[in-house]
């Protein structure tokens, strides 16, 4: 049975569908493949066999009576540890919330177990999304499994990493900068960042509200557009939740049709930082995608330089208030209180000794970028950097369909070779940031390796156009796929158990 | 030490007024949980309110629309546009450690509210301005444990209870008010008692200041006239009625000016108002400004009201307070001198309730400006909250007019239903009060008085009349005070005639 | 750009109830000054006239009508409680606003 782990969804949804296999079996199938592999690669922060089991038998049993179910019951999926399950520890990747279960579950995990999706466990990532590299998380980092050695991305990089170690399918990630694209392009899996506002933020822990989205990741396109339709809608606990249909994402990723669509390659995203491995492969992409019919032109968005920028000011100035929360009070870690000191002296202590090095950088980045005199030269110059940014991005989707770039700068680096360079690890969201500060939406999926790992390719769409990106992103795919024998990570090792990092 | 009068004749006053009113909607300002008053702790939370990862706020809508009223109530312009504010500081009342507000976009500006105020030379009238009014959420509240008074000092730890945190809140500020020359406290007074009236008449909140979903701060200052330089301000909080209001200005007038005789700086705090001795207390230093990092709510999207909403808004504000209480005083034909009464004595909703309930307006007034009034100060409340009904005014008011009891005897009834003795009809029964209207137990009555008190009927048969008291005196003893003193007397005279 | 001093650092720090170490204080301004001198830029391009975007989305008006939704139980409420009493949250002594 250990076949089925290398399964897509759409595949097991058929074989389950055909009741060639029941959800249990595909469960367990998953949850051992954890067992195997996940000392190695550390993918996940809990996993959650017995209720896993339990979902899966509903399932089941379901079937059984001849229910009418989803496409996707009985599919096991993976979640990254910032959405809130109802009695499941969720930590956000801190020691802050170590133990917490919350008492409510995010809609997005409300939606997901309605669908009959089997949620195996909690997926590791940088603490409170704070990252690129997954190793700013309180519980160890996460192993890339095409190289336990390197990262496998951030901030979730823990999703990335299960899906491309075949621990499940299916994941749920959540990206503010490029946390689900990154990671995704690193791991050769697929990844998007729907339109903001296209999935609700109910029940996510929240790190930047205005730039926040969750989003869906798996290993092939039509499976992350499977999962996209599942996810998306309006949710009336999220007032930032677009009260529109979703786009037609699953039909756009079956058409996978770019005939006569025009491609705007982004001139800023490109250059000095970019490994040459990287751009080689996104060029031999957009060799693939003029093959297969779209005209290619390149496009200027001159704002996109100061993005960086005005990403590190307005992410850490409304996480700085977000996070002000963990305060010993009401839930979570509670440090010194021993009869002698003050409400504020132990929520002093408790943030001190729960927060880690990247998020207490971030919460006095954020405070002073917000404070009386400083407001207007930061946080207020960076919200106008943000106008300029979607009016270039306007300007751009007035003359192509979607916007095309390198996912990230380079592969996957070494474990440990970022990490006191906080600067230059914040360059690895470059290419992904200006999308998330417009709103618009955005997919990475692999487009080859470059020495032995993954180089992520990234199709940016004008908000609510969501589907274009799935109709591209397949095509591409399946030219990709043609040549390789079949989507990336089939070329990715298989780990045994005797893998160590 | 300074008396007012020379405090007024030194210094001008400044006043600032911030009034916080809980609206009375069904649901918090931004979930969906209740806002029942004295629920069990935590039975009316939700994760966002108690300010859970991953919680959103939801504006409700209703409070959109009580603000609206407020600010058309107010003279103000409704912003076309306007945000609500994050509000960054640490309290634990405070769940999310930052209070969703409204900073530098308000959704009401620039309104007015005209008061009016007894002086020696009639009843007079002062504009307030108004700067904003805005909507933001209330707080948790805390109970201290351990210390000796339940207050925060010296106690050792506390217990939230957070039902309250997320009711919606208005904030209603004035512009600093200036040109009060001497009546500070009673524009003070009277402004809060406006709009106390007006809110209570639109129906947006129970305005219970004793319940807390009306609280005043008031903000004054002094400065030596003719200066032209604004003084130091103090913040008096703590203030719960109004006649704390007015008590709580006029002390801190007073503690500002021996400070400044003494050539003493006057600290920029917050003070807290002592009921018990009338004065203010020192609280937390309002030295350094707290940097509350506002910015805009990215959760929430910005309220643009349509045109057309407010005008439907507008079309529905009931009569103003001012112009109903114009409106009385002409049906009623009442003096101006005595209407200026009812209005201080904040009587004239009850009476208008009273005559309602059909009884003579002219009759009802007396009642409740006087015995009943009387009896309110004794106790020190407010006459509004003597536990006596306009339904008993009025009902008491029809048994004398129809003879069932005298005034002496209304009185008695009064007083006891006052007491909690019960409603009219049992205080009477209860206390066996009944007008002894049979003519020939008066005469009987009469005829004893007369008999033990020879000298003085003869004095009245030879044309002294007022010494006729005396015996009516004694029949009034005689019957328990239940006979009619004028029936009597009529009697009386009559026999001796 | 000028100098992120100690004392501001830790002024902030306190601003945001984070207890930190001399060391950590003397750190982190060194690294506020690296990421500010970065960040800066912004400054740049924003324009007096150009309107700052506080959200992506072009919405306004979204309300829910007045109507009571579920709320927790105490029990559910208080479940990650560190310290609870009576069905409240307990928390250490309040420095109030109270002298």
């Amino acid at each position: 049975m250990s076949e089925l782990i290398y399964k897509s969804a759409a595949q097991l949804s058929e074989s389950l569908a055909k009741k060639e296999v029941s959800a249990r079996e595909v469960t367990q199938a998953h949850l051992d493949q954890i067992t195997k592999v996940d000392q190695a690669v550390h993918a996940f922060l809990f996993v959650d066999t017995e209720g896993a089991l339990a979902q899966a038998d509903q399932v089941d049993a379901a079937r059984a009576k001849g229910e009418n179910l989803g496409p996707l019951a009985g599919v096991p999926l993976a979640l990254k540890d910032i959405l809130a399950q109802e009695g499941i520890p969720t930590t956000c990747g801190s020691k802050i919330l170590e133990g917490w279960r919350p008492p409510y579950s995010a809609t997005v995990v409300k939606k997901l177990r309605a669908a009959g999706v089997v949620i195996l466990g909690k997926t590791n990532m940088d603490e409170f999304a704070m990252g690129s590299s997954t190793e700013n998380s309180a519980f160890g980092t996460t192993q890339n499994p095409w190289d336990l050695t390197r990262i496998p991305g951030g901030s979730g990089g823990g999703s990335a990493a299960a899906l491309a170690a075949f621990e499940a399918p299916l994941a749920i990630g959540s990206d503010t900068g490029g946390s689900i694209r990154q990671p995704a392009a690193v791991t050769g899996t697929v990844g998007v960042k729907p339109t903001y506002g296209g999935v609700s933020r109910y029940g996510v822990i929240a790190y930047s509200s205005s730039l926040d989205q969750v989003g869906p990741c798996a290993r092939t396109v039509l499976d992350t557009a499977l999962l996209h339709e599942v996810i998306a809608g309006h949710d009336d606990y999220d007032a930032t939740s677009i009260n529109a249909p979703t786009p037609p994402v699953v039909a756009a990723a079956k058409r996978a049709d770019v005939k006569g669509m025009k491609i705007g390659v982004i001139k800023e995203l490109s250059g000095d930082g970019y490994e040459s491995g990287v751009s080689e492969r996104f060029e031999e992409s957009l060799e693939i995608l003029r093959s297969q019919g779209a005209t290619i032109e390149m496009v200027s968005c001159p704002n996109f330089d100061y993005g960086l920028a005005a990403y590190y000011l307005i992410a850490p100035s409304e996480a700085s208030s977000n996070l002000a929360r963990f305060d010993a009070m009401r839930y979570g870690l509670r440090v010194g209180d021993d009869g002698s000191r003050s409400a504020e002296e132990v929520m002093s202590m408790t943030r001190a000794a729960g927060f880690g090095r990247e998020v207490k950088r971030r919460i006095v980045l954020g405070t002073y970028a917000l404070s009386a005199g400083y407001y207007d030269a930061y946080y207020g110059s960076a919200q106008k950097v943000r106008t300029l940014i979607t009016q270039d991005f306007a300007k751009a989707f007035s003359s192509v369909d979607v916007l095309v770039s390198p996912t990230t700068p380079t592969v996957a680096f070494p474990i440990g070779a970022k990490s006191n360079d906080p600067v230059a690890m914040y360059l690895s969201d470059v290419a992904t940031i200006p999308v998330n500060l417009a709103g618009v939406a955005a997919m990475s999926l692999p487009a080859g390796l470059s020495e032995g790992l993954p180089v992520g390719f990234q199709i940016i769409a004008p908000a609510m156009k969501d589907d274009r990106l799935y109709q591209v992103g397949a095509a591409l795919e399946r030219e990709l796929a043609a040549k390789w024998g079949g989507v990336l990570t089939t070329k990715a090792p298989k780990l045994s158990s005797s893998a160590g990092a | 030490m300074l008396t007012y009068e020379q405090i007024i004749e030194k210094y001008e006053p400044a006043l600032g007024l911030e009034v916080h009113v809980e609206l009375g909607t069904k649901t918090k300002m931004f979930c969906g949980c209740p806002t029942e008053f004295g629920a069990e702790p935590n039975t009316q939370v939700c994760p966002v309110c108690l300010g859970m990862p991953g919680a959103l706020p939801f504006v409700n809508e209703r409070a959109i629309e009580s603000t609206i009223l407020i600010g058309l109530a107010l003279n103000c312009s409704i912003a076309p546009m306007s945000r609500f504010a994050r509000k960054n500081y640490f309290y634990p009342d405070m769940p999310k450690n930052f209070q969703i507000s409204q900073y530098d976009e308000p959704i009401c500006t620039d309104g007015y509210l005209d008061v009016e105020y007894e002086t020696p030379e009639g009843m007079k009238t002062f504009r307030i301005e108004i700067e904003r009014v805005h909507m933001e959420e209330d707080t948790g509240k805390s109970l201290h444990v351990g210390g000796a008074t339940g207050r925060i000092h010296g106690a050792e730890y506390s217990l939230l209870d957070y039902n309250r945190a997320g009711i919606p809140l208005v904030e209603i500020v004035t512009k600093t008010v200036l040109g009060t020359e001497g009546y500070a406290p009673q524009i003070a007074k009277a402004y809060v008692k406006e709009l106390r009236d007006i809110l209570r008449a639109l129906g947006v909140s129970d305005v219970k200041m004793e319940q807390g979903s009306l609280r005043c701060d008031a903000n004054i200052s002094l400065s030596p006239r003719g200066s032209g330089i604004l003084g130091t301000r103090s913040e008096t909080k703590n203030v719960n009625s109004l006649r704390s209001v007015e008590r709580a200005i006029t002390s801190e007038m007073h503690r500002h000016a021996q400070r400044l005789e003494a050539g003493e700086r006057v600290v920029q705090e917050t003070r807290h108002f002592q009921e018990d001795s009338g004065t203010t207390r020192s609280g937390r230093s309002k030295e350094q400004a707290e940097d509350y990092r506002y910015f805009p709510e990215p959760d929430l999207l910005p309220v643009a009201p349509s045109a057309e909403w407010i005008e439907e808004l507008r079309a529905q504000l009931p009569e103003r307070p001012s112009a109903h209480r114009a409106r009385l005083q002409q049906l009623w034909q009442v003096p101006d001198k005595e209407m200026a009464a009812m209005i201080n004595a904040g009587v004239v909703g009850i009476v208008e309730e009273t005559v309602a309930q059909g009884a003579d307006p002219t009759k009802a007034r007396t009642w409740w400006l006087g015995e009943i009034s009387r009896l309110a100060n004794e106790r020190e409340v407010e006459v509004a909250e003597m536990p006596i009904t306009p339904k008993d005014v009025a009902e008491i008011i029809a048994l004398v007019a129809a003879g069932e009891l005298t005034d002496k005897l209304a009185r008695q009834v009064v007083e006891g239903v006052i007491a909690g003795e019960g409603k009219p009809k049992e205080v009477i029964a209860a206390r066996g009060i009944k007008v002894v209207s049979d003519e020939g137990e008066l005469v009987a009555a009469i005829e004893r008085a007369i008999a033990a008190q020879p000298e003085t009927a003869q004095k009245v048969r030879d044309g002294n009349i007022p010494a006729a008291g005396a015996l009516i005196g004694a029949v009034m003893k005689d019957t328990k005070g239940q006979a009619d003193a004028a029936r009597v007397r009529e009697l009386l005279l009559g026999l001796l005639a | 750009m000028s100098r992120i001093s100690n004392e501001e650092v830790a002024r902030i720090a306190h601003l945001a109830r984070l207890e930190l170490s001399a060391n950590e204080i003397a750190e982190l301004a060194g690294e506020m000054e690296a990421i500010l001198g970065a960040v800066a830029r912004v400054q740049e391009a924003a324009k007096s006239d150009v309107v700052p975007t506080s959200h992506p989305l072009a919405l306004v008006n979204v309300t829910r009508p007045d109507v009571v939704r579920p709320s927790l139980t105490p029990e559910s409420a208080l479940s990650g409680a560190p310290a609870s009493e009576e069905d409240r949250f307990r928390v250490p002594q309040i420095l109030g606003e109270e002298a």
